[in-house]
Parts: C-alpha cells; sequence; structure tokens
C-alpha cells in the first residue's frame, strides 16, 4: 500500500530521518513509537507528502508521490555518464577485477559522493529518457494520491470558519466525488454513528476535544480513503477523552482500513497493532508484531524507552 | 481675536442654500464616497491578489511573483498618495495617451492601487494568523493550494483582519481630502468652495463634522460586518 524506500529528511542543518525504509501493506495496522523528536512525526508526514524528503522515494501502491531519487534505481544509475566514464576508468587500471566488482564499486561511490548530477540532461540522453520514462509511468498527482490517504492531527485541525456538516463535506464536493446530496447523506451517517448528529450545524469551537477528534477521524473517512495515517490523535487530549477516541479508532480498524498510527499509547498499541515500529535518531531501531516487541525487546534503547513508558 | 459667529453663520448659510452651494457638496460628498468606496473595493481584491502572490509556495516561477508583488508594496508605500496622485495624472496620464479619462476616475484608481499595497500587508498578516494546521489539513483531504487557500484560510484570515481592513477603509475616506490635487471635486474642495467671505472659519468646521459624521457612519458599518463574521466563535 504504502512503500517507503530510504528516505532522509533535512530541516536545515538538523538531519530527522536518516534513510528509513518501511513497507505498509494492504489491511495492516502499523503503529509508530519513538521518543520526542525522533523522527516518527516526520515520517508519517512524508507519507502523505506533507513534508517532502530530502532524499529517497515513498510510494502509494504503484505511484510515486516524491521524485525519483536516482540512488534507488542501480539500472538508471548504469546509464549516466559519470558511471560509464568512472567504470571505464576502474576497467583500465582495475586489473583483476571482475566487471560485476567494478559495477558495484562505481555504485557505491557514486551513492557514497552523491555524484550524479541535479540536471539530467547532463548526464546523457539514455539517462534523461529512463528517468523521464519512469516518471511518466508512475506519476500521480499529489492532490489525486492525497484523496486516498486520510490523515488526522494531534491538534484535530478542523475548519473553523465551517459547521461540521462542511467539514465533512467539503472535500467530497469540492473535488467533485460526491454530489452536495450524496456527501450530506454520508456525513450525516457518519455524524450519526460517532453520536453527534445533533452537532451537524454547530461549529468547531463548540466542541470537546474528544469530539474534535472524532469528527476529525469522520472527516477523513468521508472522503473513503485507502488508507490512514494517525499523527498522535490522542496527546492533546484531555485524559478523560482519550477513551472515546481510541474506541473510534478501534472500530475503524476492525473494519479492515488499513492504518499507520503515530501514538503514546502503549495499551492501544499491544491491542490493534499488527506491527510496532520504533523510531529513533531518524532510523527504525526496531520493528516487530507487538507480543514479540513488549516481551522481548532487543534494541538496547528500546529496552530503556519501554521500561520509562511501561512503568 | 472677535470673531463675529452671526454673520459668518448667516453669510455661510445663505451661500449653501441661497446661492445654491449645497449642490456643490452633495457633488462633493458623491465625488468622495466613489473614490473611497470604489478605491477600498479595488484595494481590497487588489490586496488580496497580492498577498497570495506573496505567500506562494516557493519555486522558481513563484519567486518572480513574488518579487513584483513586493515591488508593487514598496513603491506604493514608499511614495506619499499626493505624489502618486500627481505623477499619475500629470506623467502617466499623456504617456499612456488616455486623454478622455476624468479626473474622478482617475483619482480612483491611484486611490485603489495605493490601498492596495497597504491591503495586502493587512491580509497577508491576516493569512499568517491562521493556524498552518488549517492548511494542512485541507491538503491532506487532497484540495489544492487555491482550493485551501480561498475556502479555509481566506475567510478566517479575513475575519481576523477586519479590524485593520475597516481601519484602511476609514483612512482611505479621510486620505480622499488630497485628491483635489488633481481637479477632483471632492468634500474639501467643495467645503472651500463656499468661502466666499474671506473667512473659512466655518466652511473648514462643516468640512470636518462631515468628515467624522462619514466615519462614524463607516464604523458602524465595520462593526455590524465583523459581528455577522463572528458567528463561528460563538461558543
Amino acid at each position: 500500500m504504502i512503500n517507503v524506500k530510504n528516505i532522509y529528511k533535512n530541516f536545515d542543518k538538523v538531519q530527522v530521518l536518516k534513510g528509513v525504509s518501511c513497507e505498509i501493506k494492504q489491511g495492516e495496522k502499523v503503529v509508530i513509537i519513538g521518543p520526542s523528536g525522533s523522527g516518527k512525526s516526520t515520517l508519517l508526514r512524508c507519507m502523505n507528502l506533507l513534508e517532502t524528503p530530502t532524499y529517497g522515494e515513498i510510494w502509494l501502491e504503484d505511484k510515486l508521490l516524491t521524485p525519483i531519487d536516482p540512488y534507488l534505481h542501480f539500472d538508471i544509475i548504469r546509464l549516466s555518464k559519470t558511471y560509464k566514464t568512472m567504470f571505464a576508468k576502474l576497467k583500465a587500471d582495475g586489473g583483476e577485477l571482475t566487471d560485476e566488482e567494478i559495477d558495484a564499486a562505481v555504485i557505491k561511490e557514486i551513492k557514497a559522493k552523491d555524484l550524479l548530477s541535479e540536471k539530467a540532461g547532463r548526464e546523457g540522453k539514455e539517462y534523461k529518457q529512463a528517468i523521464k520514462a519512469l516518471f511518466q509511468e508512475c506519476y500521480i498527482n499529489i492532490n489525486l494520491a492525497r484523496q486516498k490517504v486520510g490523515m488526522v492531527f494531534q491538534h484535530f485541525n478542523l475548519f473553523n470558519n465551517l459547521t461540521i456538516l462542511k467539514n465533512l463535506t467539503l472535500a467530497p464536493v469540492m473535488l467533485k466525488l460526491k454530489t452536495p446530496e450524496e456527501a450530506e447523506k454520508k456525513a450525516m451517517e457518519l455524524l450519526e454513528r460517532i453520536g453527534l448528529a445533533d452537532k451537524a450545524n454547530a461549529y468547531p469551537a463548540t466542541l470537546s476535544g474528544g469530539q474534535k477528534q472524532r469528527i476529525a477521524i469522520v472527516r477523513a473517512l468521508a472522503m473513503e480513503p485507502e488508507v490512514m495515517l494517525f499523527d498522535e490523535p490522542t496527546s492533546a487530549l484531555d485524559p478523560e477523552m482519550v477513551g472515546e477516541v481510541l474506541e473510534l479508532m478501534k472500530e475503524v480498524a476492525h473494519e479492515g482500513m488499513t492504518m499507520v498510527i503515530v501514538t503514546h499509547e502503549m495499551g492501544f498499541a499491544k491491542e490493534v497493532a499488527d506491527r510496532i515500529i520504533f523510531i529513533d535518531e531518524g532510523i527504525i531501531k526496531e520493528e516487530n508484531p507487538p507480543k514479540e516487541f513488549f516481551e522481548n525487546p532487543k534494541n538496547e534503547r528500546l529496552q530503556e524507552f519501554l521500561s520509562k513508558v511501561l512503568a | 481675536m472677535n470673531i463675529n459667529w452671526k454673520y459668518l453663520w448667516e453669510s455661510f448659510t445663505r451661500q449653501m442654500f441661497e446661492l445654491g452651494g449645497y449642490k456643490t457638496v452633495l457633488e462633493g460628498l458623491q465625488n468622495t464616497l466613489i473614490i473611497a468606496i470604489g478605491g477600498f473595493v479595488i484595494g481590497l481584491i487588489l490586496g488580496i491578489l497580492l498577498a497570495v502572490m506573496q505567500l506562494l509556495p516557493d519555486n522558481k516561477i513563484t519567486r518572480v511573483v513574488k518579487t513584483v508583488s513586493k515591488l508593487y508594496v514598496g513603491l506604493f508605500r514608499g511614495t506619499p498618495i499626493v505624489v502618486q496622485l500627481l505623477v499619475g495624472w500629470y506623467v502617466l496620464k499623456p504617456m499612456l495617451g488616455i486623454q478622455q479619462a476624468s479626473a474622478l476616475s482617475w483619482g480612483l484608481v491611484i486611490f485603489g492601487m495605493n490601498s492596495g499595497a497597504y491591503m495586502s500587508e493587512i491580509i497577508r498578516g491576516g493569512i499568517l494568523s491562521v493556524d498552518k494546521g488549517q492548511t494542512e489539513a485541507g491538503r491532506s483531504l487532497g484540495l489544492n493550494y487555491f482550493q485551501t487557500m480561498f475556502r479555509i484560510v481566506m475567510p478566517q484570515a479575513f475575519k481576523n483582519s477586519l479590524p485593520s481592513i475597516g481601519n484602511e477603509l476609514i483612512a482611505i475616506v479621510k486620505e480622499t481630502s488630497v485628491a483635489g490635487f488633481v481637479s477632483v471635486v471632492d468634500l474639501q474642495v467643495a467645503f472651500k468652495l463656499q468661502n466666499t467671505v474671506y473667512n473659512p472659519i466655518i466652511c473648514y468646521l462643516a468640512l470636518a463634522v462631515v468628515y467624522i459624521v462619514l466615519v462614524v457612519i463607516f464604523t458602524l458599518l465595520i462593526k455590524l460586518i465583523e459581528r455577522r463574521m463572528r458567528k463561528s466563535d460563538q461558543r
């Protein structure tokens, strides 16, 4: 469903993600945990390109969301002028090495030293064409891609200038996915389901945090997404209201939605997750099903982290 | 100084009513309102445009657009309105060869363009005051930049900057008093023309009163609009 390939993210000089790869399969529930500042939210926000990774690729099914990262495509690197000249040079004075060894050495050096030029044209026609062909094959308009990826934020981010009903119907109607009547019907069904139908014409400012977050979840559901991203959905809530939001998330999970959740709710992770990813210092330190993850953590940092949060 | 108020008042009212001075004053009022309200509307539209131009996401093409917007604002904020009127009327108009344009329409356009520069900064501030999460939520649902900007961010930005926009409307009402520099008969000129007895006291006091009344009316109007737009804040 979502395939993250070796992404790096730099904010100015701070490196937040340092080569993260992971794959989220259809129907899977993946929980991402980690200490604050570890890059877990950044990773999640990269998945629908609210942050653009500095390097690396993000795939949504067979479509590429980011620009092409040539370093992930060896066959394309081999077409570049840089590769060809380096290969020829090494072959001339390499002596003993086989072609495969030279190939590996050259690719390694190109990747390590970031030798491919920014302008595809400078790497020769073949290279340029290969990049273009790949781009055409897997290009998707980011707005179109985001329609399939629902997102729930820590601070709810309901549209303050619109009523609850409008919050739910705005995007489906504006993007011509539904007629206003259909959208309204669907929205009312969703509001019915979370027991907030009577708030349809209220403004977000009149609601409690828990109500807002549940509405934010159904707003994402109103788009009928294929995968949903949750960015610390309960961190800004009063403890009292955490339960109702987690309950709704569990319901959504049981309906088979593919979910990626950044959270500090360990109990929820244990119960719902198929797989838990532990991120620290911008890399994935451990990745396991919940039982293994909690009962038998291998990474030292994770052991320390768990001993603190589960205490 | 001994002022004969009775005499001044009588000569003023005679000039105004018996000799038909009120006609000029009404014309002046009309012109002032046309320039103020028309200029305000042009300024608002221009301001929204310039603000959005300046806040476009960074890339090679938008860099040019942003610079254009910044230059425009710099130019119109960097010169006095009187200079803009004079340059427009005595330099640009002959150069562009639009001789038939009236002083009124010329004044309207210059005031609009001037106000646009200030308005763009007001609206830019308003847009920046809207939480970034609103944009992110819009974009994450698949709305594009402009859909998010105009359907979600702009209404909130507009609401936040209403007090400043009201300020700008009042400022422009009063600034129109320099439109006389390019031969527009506005309120200020109209009252000056009533000064037939070589004593301007009553004329200018009356002028001040008319401006105050205008400003009070506009202030009430803004309050009304503000109250309307605050409905989503009710708790």
